[in-house]
């Protein structure tokens, strides 16, 4: 930059001595909020707030949907839709959620809620089980793979991602020998056990049609905001995820508390079992394929640190809706579907990257 | 020389508030308290100094129900007392405030100074909903922090990992002494520190000592040792050495017993 374009350039040397001045004295004055560049300043706003991303980022892609597929997208069919779809992916994100914050991972919430489902779905329609009996025994069947996981990651102290890999397997093989690969068809369900396709009931507000999935799954994270942010159960959840050997010296049950995590995680998905066969009707043992994944997209996409300690539910519902809304506008806008795997994909690199940024301001 | 007939300075007929008898721990051949004698007196400030490995660590973890020893025995204001975890010895009025702080970095100062003995609120929501009293827990972390000096920290909201080190250390500090009923232990306190910081820290410390609470440091700073210490236990090859004034000696002969270059005194 030369004087004659730089109308100011006789303020640069004093600039510089002032940039000088402040960056020497930074070194000894390390909490001086006044001399932070505002990039700086805007990764510390993200890092009081992390799920601003994730809204903003749902705010952009509404946005910018609409202006490709005009008001579509809009319509209140389409907008439930949108819903319809995201509520498993968010029920399932929700108990991911507690997982990754105590630092964890859990590959096999996918294949917990579908064989929830196939043993409710079996017991009461095939082996002629009351209701009721049939559906607490699919719940226990979700407790029991989640007390599993717990046991295997609390007490003989393996690492999630590998305990969690090898359930999944597991939990998969034992739901198709289970159900024979067989799917029990919508019109059975509905004649034998109504009940369980009771979430699939739909009520219309504001045009838009609403089921009761999704209420269920607002419950749910409602409860788990709750117990996150209002209970001590919550404080230890985080302080686990955090820093185990400091959150054991000031006195929290570790062990405990990652065995109750991953045990209300495979209750939580026994729930989206239900959630599932009502939005499918039927009880397939091949529905639910991808929603492992899907879900800690939602919960990565949502802000929470895959290195534990920091994110929250209503990150992971943002991120979820994020998830919705991507798939639903690029299938609106005609593009293949292979677009929505590539545009979710470069979500989940942009959001991971993001979140090692926010978490360079403690360092 | 038998310990016990050591010359430790202890004032004259006072009980002592925390005490160890004959403290012995084996690890298979290696012997890592070796009859060792403990004494803390009420408002006083002890240093416990010694080389790496001379067992320190271990005499002061079966102080705190950290570990068990094989034999000895462990009194608390003369009661005999037996730890099975550092929850009992908390339990019973000894806090500790470990090297590594035990602090949660993601939670704030309110949520860390209550960390695992979380406040309930009354009535319903807090019996059937175990819903949390966040505003007892905010003014009485505020109350802790100020009664220490520990203005400069603006938003108890804030979470640790935004402070730094020394306000972190006055955090843990804050938050030993707002539980410790009787007993303070602090491990290398300033270990991390630098110098200003340090220093803002030793005032602490000398401030904890004034509201009343006796204090174990235990620290490889002999000028800070030599500053706030009233007794500086000195321990050798998994046992007290001695017991010195600071008054009495110079550093580095405190140095030079901690090593073995110089004979422990003989009163």
């Amino acid at each position: 930059m030369t004087d004659g374009a730089n109308p100011a350039g006789r303020a640069g040397p004093a600039e510089q001595e002032r940039v000088l001045a402040s960056t020497s004295q930074q070194e000894h004055v390390s909490f001086d909020d006044e001399r932070r560049t505002p990039l700086k300043r805007f990764q510390q706003f993200l890092h009081a707030n992390p799920t601003t991303i994730p809204f903003i980022v749902l705010a952009l892609s509404i946005v910018l949907f609409s202006a490709i597929v005009g008001s579509r997208f809009f319509h209140p069919f389409n907008l439930s839709l949108v819903l319809q779809q995201v509520t498993i992916i968010a029920i399932l994100g929700t108990a991911q959620t507690l997982i990754i914050l105590t630092a964890g991972i859990d590959l096999s919430v996918g294949a917990i809620m579908v064989l929830s489902s196939v043993v409710m779905g079996r017991l009461a329609v095939l082996a002629g089980l009351p209701v009721p009996l049939a559906f607490m025994l699919g719940l226990l069947v979700g407790v029991a793979c989640g007390l599993l996981n717990g046991f295997l990651v609390a007490r003989l102290k393996l690492p999630p991602f590998i305990v969690t890999l090898g359930t999944w397997s597991i939990f998969g093989a034992l739901n198709l020998w289970y159900s024979a690969s067989q799917t029990i068809r919508q019109q059975e369900v509905a004649e034998a056990a109504p009940f369980l396709q009771f979430t699939g009931t739909a009520f219309n507000f504001l045009g838009a049609r609403i089921t009761l999935g999704s209420i269920l799954m607002l419950i749910i994270a409602a409860f788990i905001w709750y117990l996150l942010n209002r209970t001590a159960f919550g404080r230890h959840v985080h302080a686990t995820g955090d820093d185990p050997e400091a959150a054991k010296l000031a006195g929290i049950n570790v062990t405990g508390t990652l065995i109750a995590v991953y045990t209300l995680a495979g209750f939580i998905c026994s729930i989206a079992a239900w959630a599932l066969i009502g939005r499918i009707g039927a009880i397939s043992s091949i529905s639910g394929a991808t929603a492992n994944l899907d879900s800690i997209t939602a919960v990565v996409i949502g802000g929470t640190s895959l290195f534990g300690g920091r994110g929250s539910i209503i990150g992971t519902l943002v991120g979820a809706l994020i998830v919705g809304v991507f798939r639903n506008g690029l299938a609106l806008a005609g593009a293949d579907s292979l677009w929505q795997e590539f545009a979710i994909g470069l979500l989940i690199i942009v959001a991971v990257a993001i979140d090692q940024w926010i978490r360079k301001v403690s360092a | 020389m038998n310990q016990s007939e050591q010359n430790t300075h202890a004032p004259a007929g006072v009980q002592p508030i925390l005490q160890a008898r004959n403290l012995v721990k084996r690890y298979g051949h290696v012997v890592a308290i070796d009859h060792a004698e403990f004494e803390l007196y009420p408002g006083e400030i002890l240093a416990v100094i010694g080389d790496n490995g001379a067992g320190k660590s271990s005499m002061i973890k079966a102080l705190t129900g950290a570990l068990k020893p094989d034999a000895g025995e462990i009194l608390l204001e003369g009661k005999r007392v037996e730890f099975e975890s550092p929850l009992e010895a908390r339990a019973a009025g000894i806090e500790t405030v470990y090297q590594n702080l035990a602090l949660s970095p993601a939670l704030s100062i309110t949520d860390n100074m209550f960390l695992g003995r979380e406040k309930r609120s009354e009535g319903f929501l807090g019996k059937y909903f175990r819903k949390l009293d966040r505003d007892f827990m905010r003014r009485e972390a505020r109350k802790h922090l100020n009664a220490l000096g520990l203005l400069t920290i603006q938003n108890i909201d804030q979470p640790v990992e935004t402070l730094s080190g020394g306000q972190r250390q006055g955090v843990a500090i804050a938050r030993a002494v707002a539980f410790g009923s009787r007993v303070v232990i602090m491990d290398e306190p300033t270990a991390a520190l630098g110098v200003k910081e340090s220093r803002k820290v030793l005032d602490l410390i000398l401030d904890v000592k004034r509201r009343g609470l006796p204090i174990v440091l235990i620290s490889h700073n002999m000028p800070h040792v030599f500053e706030v210490a009233d007794r500086i236990h000195i321990h050798r090859l998994g046992r007290r050495a001695c017991v010195i004034r600071p008054q009495d000696y110079s550093m580095s002969d405190a140095v030079a017993i901690m090593t073995g270059a110089k004979e422990a005194p003989v009163h």
